[in-house]
């Protein structure tokens, strides 16, 4: 089962290193991980999509919550939230394919941020799925470069992840 | 009060009420020591190997739970100190290891004696710290005090770069701590507690397994109590012998690989289990999927929610302190009318007698050849059980645990988790230091004693009388077991060839040394070295059985119920 989990953890060099250490060292798995600084600076929010059997998913919730710097953890799949992921997508944009790739960036909702004679660079943001189908749709061989964030997620409603 | 760094660190041990610092100076921690000298609020124990420095401090606190302290210097003192340091994480030991860094500003040069000392340690520390200024040197070490002895404890890295050392800023030292992020429960929930007991009362086969946890909390009175009001029976690991008292009529022994029949078979056929500070670990249950097909209800008390449902599914999972956890089932126990199924309880225990009538312990020793159990049988007699025993890791350490009946918690002291050869010695050390009038053995083999035998340098220089008892087969003996048993008794490279004549050895060194090659000269000598060289460090080279093995044993991977006697070869 695919899990978000939310961190919200000291500030502190060396923090996310103490995370990803644990991951490696325990054997769980990362499917993406992003972490900055919150509104408050001295602490940082991090987002770990993972998964596992809820023992797995137990043990890492558990181990997290054991690392000195970490305040808080929250399991987001557990109730209704929100993901989104950003993608940049380079694109060979000429010929027939100019128009082409223009109309499914508009379909995705995406923005074409850079242009040149022969690219488009394509900001797309959304669920992991939907950034999956986009990629899925457009020609594969004129794919040049493609770049993602990872997940991040936020609980709807009164879910509030603070300290 | 303005201090320097260097003078900082010293006044916060002194504030710490550090009584012993194990270490070896170097040059990024030269201010550090130019301050110790200054002083004499505290000692400093100047070992021959930063290992041995982490192990003696270890063993201070194992002997003790006080927190061990040590010092070393950037670098090579760092990585030598690594084992010892893995070795204490894994058996939760609370200790402070402040360790020099290169000056900040060479950080990431590649300077001379530098490494990631955050990053090498990271892994195998409760946490550490890198200090980038000195404002922050004393509440960091406030802190790594507070972390290595609350909650689960383990050990605390602090890395002070040599130019912090010597920046100077006000002092004061912080009375107490709170950490937003680090506040361990120990407050049990009361309601889980109230199903334990309501568990254990209907249980008609109920066990008692504790481990290290039940030392390392001090909750041995209150485990003593407790099983004698229940009359359950009471099995120990590795790490929790001496929690319960050995010649206690409900001891059924240590479990495990290495355990004895009865506590194996009644833990693998209980139906109620209370699992207290104790983690399920494979040299424990063996095979996990092989101990869950047994059905049985499962309560598991610890103080780090994530050992609960770690390796097995638990029931009634409780968090908390052991002493509070204890002492309520207790509280709870003695407010309510019933009491445990009297006969369903003499039916186990009549069970659990006919297990114990196999005498799994047993062996025979002749005239010519001297057995290693039966050394140990003698130890125990000669020291009147009152020892603090040491070991290092291996066969010797297995006939230590089934054959020294602890009685007292803290007197068995030995790497339960890592399993590090060359323990013995500085662990003979600490315990020592933190028991001057203690009588300290250390049961070790002729190969791991050599993995840390300069100690016996550190050992003359603080006349540390500790008796050696070397059992001497000339094999890396539980290696040559595995390989005879499973290896089509192919012995690779476990004959240890070349070895040094121990007697004389140990008097290089300075100490007694004494070869004793018959079984009738066993007790004798031990009562010789124990005696008459009470003020000194006795070598004792016992030459032992070449092909004895340790039993019963469960091979890895099996099944509790699935053990190898020795009666059955």
């Amino acid at each position: 089962m695919r899990h978000i989990i939310s961190i919200l953890l000291e500030n502190e060099a060396g923090a996310l290193s103490r995370v990803s250490g644990l991951f490696s060292a325990r054997a769980f798995n990362i499917e993406s991980l992003t972490v900055a600084a919150t509104e408050d600076p001295s602490l940082s929010r991090m987002t770990i999509v993972s998964s596992g059997s809820d023992s797995v998913i137990e043990q890492i919730t558990k181990q997290l919550n054991k690392l000195i710097d970490v305040v808080k953890v929250v399991d987001l799949s557990e109730a209704p939230h929100i993901e989104r992921e950003l993608m940049l997508v380079k694109v060979r944009a000429t010929g027939k394919d100019r128009e082409e790739m223009k109309r499914i960036a508009d379909i995705f909702r995406g923005r074409i941020v850079d242009v040149t004679e022969s690219s488009y660079v394509i900001e797309l943001t959304g669920d992991c799925s939907k950034l999956d189908a986009f990629l899925e749709v457009i020609e594969h061989s004129l794919v040049l470069e493609t770049v993602r964030t990872g997940v991040c997620g936020i609980g709807r409603g009164d879910r509030i992840l603070k300290v | 009060m303005q201090l320097t760094g260097a003078e900082i660190v010293v006044k916060c041990l002194q504030e710490e009420k550090v009584e012993y610092v194990f270490g070896y100076p170097g040059g990024s921690v030269l201010y550090i020591y130019d301050e110790f000298f200054k002083q004499d609020k505290f000692k400093h124990v100047l070992v021959r190997h930063e290992q041995a420095a982490v192990h003696a401090a270890d063993a201070y606190s194992r002997s003790s739970n006080k927190v061990g302290v040590c010092m070393v210097t950037s670098g090579p003192g760092v990585t030598n100190a690594v084992t010892g340091i893995a070795t204490a994480h894994m058996d939760s030991i609370p200790l402070v290891i402040i360790s020099g860094q290169v000056p900040t500003h060479y950080i990431g040069q590649d300077a001379f004696q530098e490494c990631d000392t955050v990053g090498i340690t990271r892994p195998c520390v409760k946490h550490n710290f890198l200090v980038k200024d000195v404002k922050d040197l004393a509440i960091t070490i406030k802190k790594a005090f507070y972390i290595a002895q609350s909650g689960r404890p383990g050990p605390v890295l602090v890395d002070i770069p040599k130019d912090i050392t010597t920046h100077v800023c006000e002092f004061e030292y912080p009375k107490t701590i709170t950490m937003r992020s680090y506040a361990p429960n120990v407050k049990c929930h009361s309601g889980q507690v109230r199903k334990a007991l309501q568990l254990m009362l209907e249980a008609k086969r109920p066990m008692l397994y504790t481990g290290g946890g039940v030392i390392l909390s001090d909750a041995s009175s209150q485990l003593v109590k407790l099983a004698h009001s229940l009359g359950f029976p009471v099995t120990n690991t590795l790490m929790g012998l001496g929690g319960y008292p050995a010649t206690d009529r409900q001891f059924v022994g240590m479990l495990g690989m290495h355990g004895t029949y009865e506590a194996n078979m009644a833990m693998h056929h209980c139906d109620v289990l209370v699992a207290i500070g104790a983690r399920f670990d494979d040299r424990v249950i063996g095979n996990p999927a092989d101990f869950g097909s047994v059905p049985r209800k499962i309560i598991h008390i610890d103080i780090d929610p994530s050992s609960i449902a770690k390796r097995v599914d638990v029931d009634v999972p409780i968090v908390g302190h052991l002493p509070e956890v204890l002492g309520e089932l207790q509280a709870l126990f003695d407010e309510q009318k019933s009491k445990p199924d009297a006969k369903a309880l003499a039916a186990w225990w009549k069970q659990i007698d006919a297990w114990r009538g196999k005498n799994s312990l047993k062996y025979k020793q002749g005239k010519e050849i001297i057995m290693p159990q039966y050394v140990i049988e003698k130890l125990y007699e000669v020291t009147g059980g009152d020892a603090f025993v040491t070991s290092d890791v291996g066969q010797h350490q297995m006939w230590a645990a089934q054959y020294y009946r602890f009685d007292k918690p803290r007197r068995w002291i030995n790497s339960g988790g890592l399993g590090t050869m060359g323990v013995g010695l500085p662990y003979a050390m600490g315990v020592r230091f933190a028991n001057p009038e203690a009588t300290v053995a250390c049961v070790t083999g002729e190969a791991s004693i050599q993995m840390n035998i300069q100690e016996l340098s550190t050992a003359k220089q603080f006349r540390l009388p500790i008796k050696i008892i070397n059992l001497n087969n000339r094999y890396l003996g539980m290696v040559r077991q595995w390989q005879q048993m499973f290896h089509g008794d192919r012995h690779a490279e476990s004959y240890v060839n070349a070895l040094p004549d121990f007697v004389k050895l140990a008097e290089a060194y300075g100490h007694v040394g004494m070869l004793i090659e018959r079984p009738a000269d066993v007790e004798p000598a031990l009562r010789e070295a124990f005696t008459k060289h009470k003020n000194d460090l006795v070598f004792m080279d016992f030459i032992t059985d070449q092909t004895a093995n340790v039993y019963p044993m469960i091979a890895a991977g099996k099944g509790l119920s699935d053990m190898i006697l020795a009666e059955d070869l």
